[in-house]
């Protein structure tokens, strides 16, 4: 006899579309979710109780290893968190300020490179795959001449970097931002004026305005959904007050917005690079910092304008030279707690893709 | 600097509405207020609310475990007036019990399982309070004070 039954699916924690050790129970009916329940936590290694063990300076390299693919902007957001507690916020060298900036929004490409190669994968895009990676590889190829390494870089310091850029560096880097306006383009050809991909995407789980501040969103996730906001912009830290760039901001909210924004924003961080490369002043590249880090009893919170959203850090100090507490704020973390809400009514694959479009990072979720 | 909102009128406000619920809580950051518990939900829901503040962004929820108390830290947003504000609540040694603002905010739905998870801290009214990072059967709550790393 024929009868109807509701399954429930094992979505990961072994599978490609969920980038990383992330599991989702789906109830189905058919092809369509009536329920889904995140299961979170594969990769925690719990690097907030860590951190209470270490020196300020020993965590340094930590922060590469939660949101893997932007390494440089975690370790920034962290230093500025320590130099905003011990004070030290106005004593780095421009020059330093620059740095951070010119390798922050390298990296930021890097991240959203990434972010389009792995949702042209999401819809069964394997060629505009290898065109996000192709000129990511770039990137880290500069990110590696800088640091020494193309993922855990462990080049910021309190106080500014670890060294200064290298011979060679402003022309490779010259030639690579000659060359990424086209490699754009050819994104836009390959994936956005696709009409499988906007089939796939267009006003598939769209996210209101009400609905992302509520359920907390940051970054181009929130700015997808039609709220103008920009760390960069509204509350510069660094040097950005210094820089002209857009905001790009879509009013829809759905898959297909949050990859615009992300593809905007590509273009948005060469201009800042541009006008880094023209302003980056002559220098040292480190403040006088104290050998023994210790910051005084209080506390901080500092954000960043992660690749993802904002980056906080909250640290609290006794006045020792370990974080007395550390806690972390994930944009991945939070964004990721909207899935199951999203996720209801969708059909199957269009989940997939909708759970790409967040752009989530297990190492910065589980942690 | 962070821009911040005219602390004693906030907290004389609150106090006026919600019965003596809220003090100026002193600390480095000079934006700080304290809350009482069981009055927690009106004041964030206020804090939402009311044009004048505006905090539509819950920007981050931190417990920390002093040798005194526990404290559950809220840091609020407001998109509009860019004013920030950061909301104390001490709660108990033995048993630390908060209301839930997960009516207020649902992005405090995950962080409050993962305050709950690491620092055990029960969250009353929480709809799925559950541990969101350990496994299930996971014993004890690692951000604590007390407990020792084993590695």
């Amino acid at each position: 006899m024929l009868k109807t039954q509701e399954l429930t699916l094992n979505l990961g924690p072994h599978h490609p579309s969920t980038h990383g050790v992330f599991r989702c129970v789906l109830n189905l009916e058919g092809e369509y979710i009536t329920k889904a329940v995140n299961h979170l936590g594969y990769l925690h290694r719990g690097i907030e109780k860590l951190a209470e063990s270490r020196t300020y300076t020993q965590f340094i390299p930590y922060n590469g290893r939660l949101d893997y693919v932007a390494g440089m902007l975690n370790e920034w957001a962290y230093v500025m968190a320590v130099e905003k507690l011990m004070g030290i916020t106005e004593e780095i060298p421009e020059r330093a300020e620059y740095i951070r900036v010119i390798v922050g929004e390298l990296q930021r490409i890097a991240s959203h490179g990434i972010y389009f190669a792995s949702m042209a994968l999401d819809v069964a895009g394997a060629s505009a795959w290898f065109y996000g990676f192709r000129d990511r590889d770039e990137v880290l190829d500069l990110l590696e001449m800088v640091s020494g390494q193309r993922l855990m870089h462990n080049y910021m310091r309190f106080g500014g970097v670890a060294a200064d850029l290298p011979d060679g560096f402003m022309n490779k880097l010259d030639k690579l931002l000659n060359k990424l306006p086209a490699a754009i383009e050819e994104y836009e050809g390959i994936l956005l004026g696709n009409e499988i991909f906007r089939a796939r995407t267009v006003g598939v789980a769209p996210v209101s305005r009400e609905m992302a501040l509520d359920y907390g969103f940051t970054g181009p996730n929130l700015r997808a959904s039609g709220v103008d906001t920009d760390l960069r912009r509204d509350e510069p830290y660094s040097v950005y007050d210094r820089f002209k760039f857009n905001v790009p901001v879509r009013q829809n909210g759905d898959t297909f917005d949050r990859v615009i924004v992300r593809i905007e924003e590509m273009k948005e961080s060469i201009k800042i690079i541009r006008q880094a490369m023209e302003g980056i002043p002559e220098g040292p590249v480190m403040a006088k910092v104290p050998k023994v880090i210790k910051p005084p009893v209080g506390e901080v919170y500092s954000r960043l304008e992660n690749a993802k959203g904002h980056l906080g850090f909250h640290i609290v100090s006794d006045g020792s030279t370990k974080p007395y507490r550390l806690r972390i704020y994930s944009p991945c973390f939070v964004n990721i707690g909207i899935f199951p809400e999203m996720a209801k009514g969708l059909h199957l694959m269009d989940a997939v893709v909708a759970l790409a479009s967040l752009d989530i990072v297990l190492g910065e979720i589980d942690r | 600097m962070d821009k911040i909102v005219d602390r004693e009128a906030l907290v004389g406000e609150l106090n006026q509405k919600f019965g003596n619920c809220a003090e100026v809580f002193e600390d480095n950051t000079n934006q700080s207020i304290k809350v009482k518990p069981e009055k927690l939900v009106e004041v964030m829901q206020e804090l939402r609310d009311n044009p004048k503040y505006d905090f539509k962004v819950l920007m981050n929820l931190n417990s920390v475990d002093y040798p005194e108390n526990f404290t559950v830290v809220y840091h609020l947003n407001s998109l509009t007036h860019l004013h920030k504000l950061t909301v104390k609540v001490e709660l108990d040694k033995v048993n630390p019990q908060v209301p839930s603002i997960t009516s207020v905010w649902n992005a405090a739905n995950v962080q409050e399982r993962e305050a709950y998870d690491l620092m055990g801290i029960l969250f009353t009214g929480h709809p799925n309070l559950k541990r969101i990072l350990l496994v299930d059967d996971f014993v004890g709550h690692p951000l604590r004070k007390d407990w020792k790393m084993q590695a």
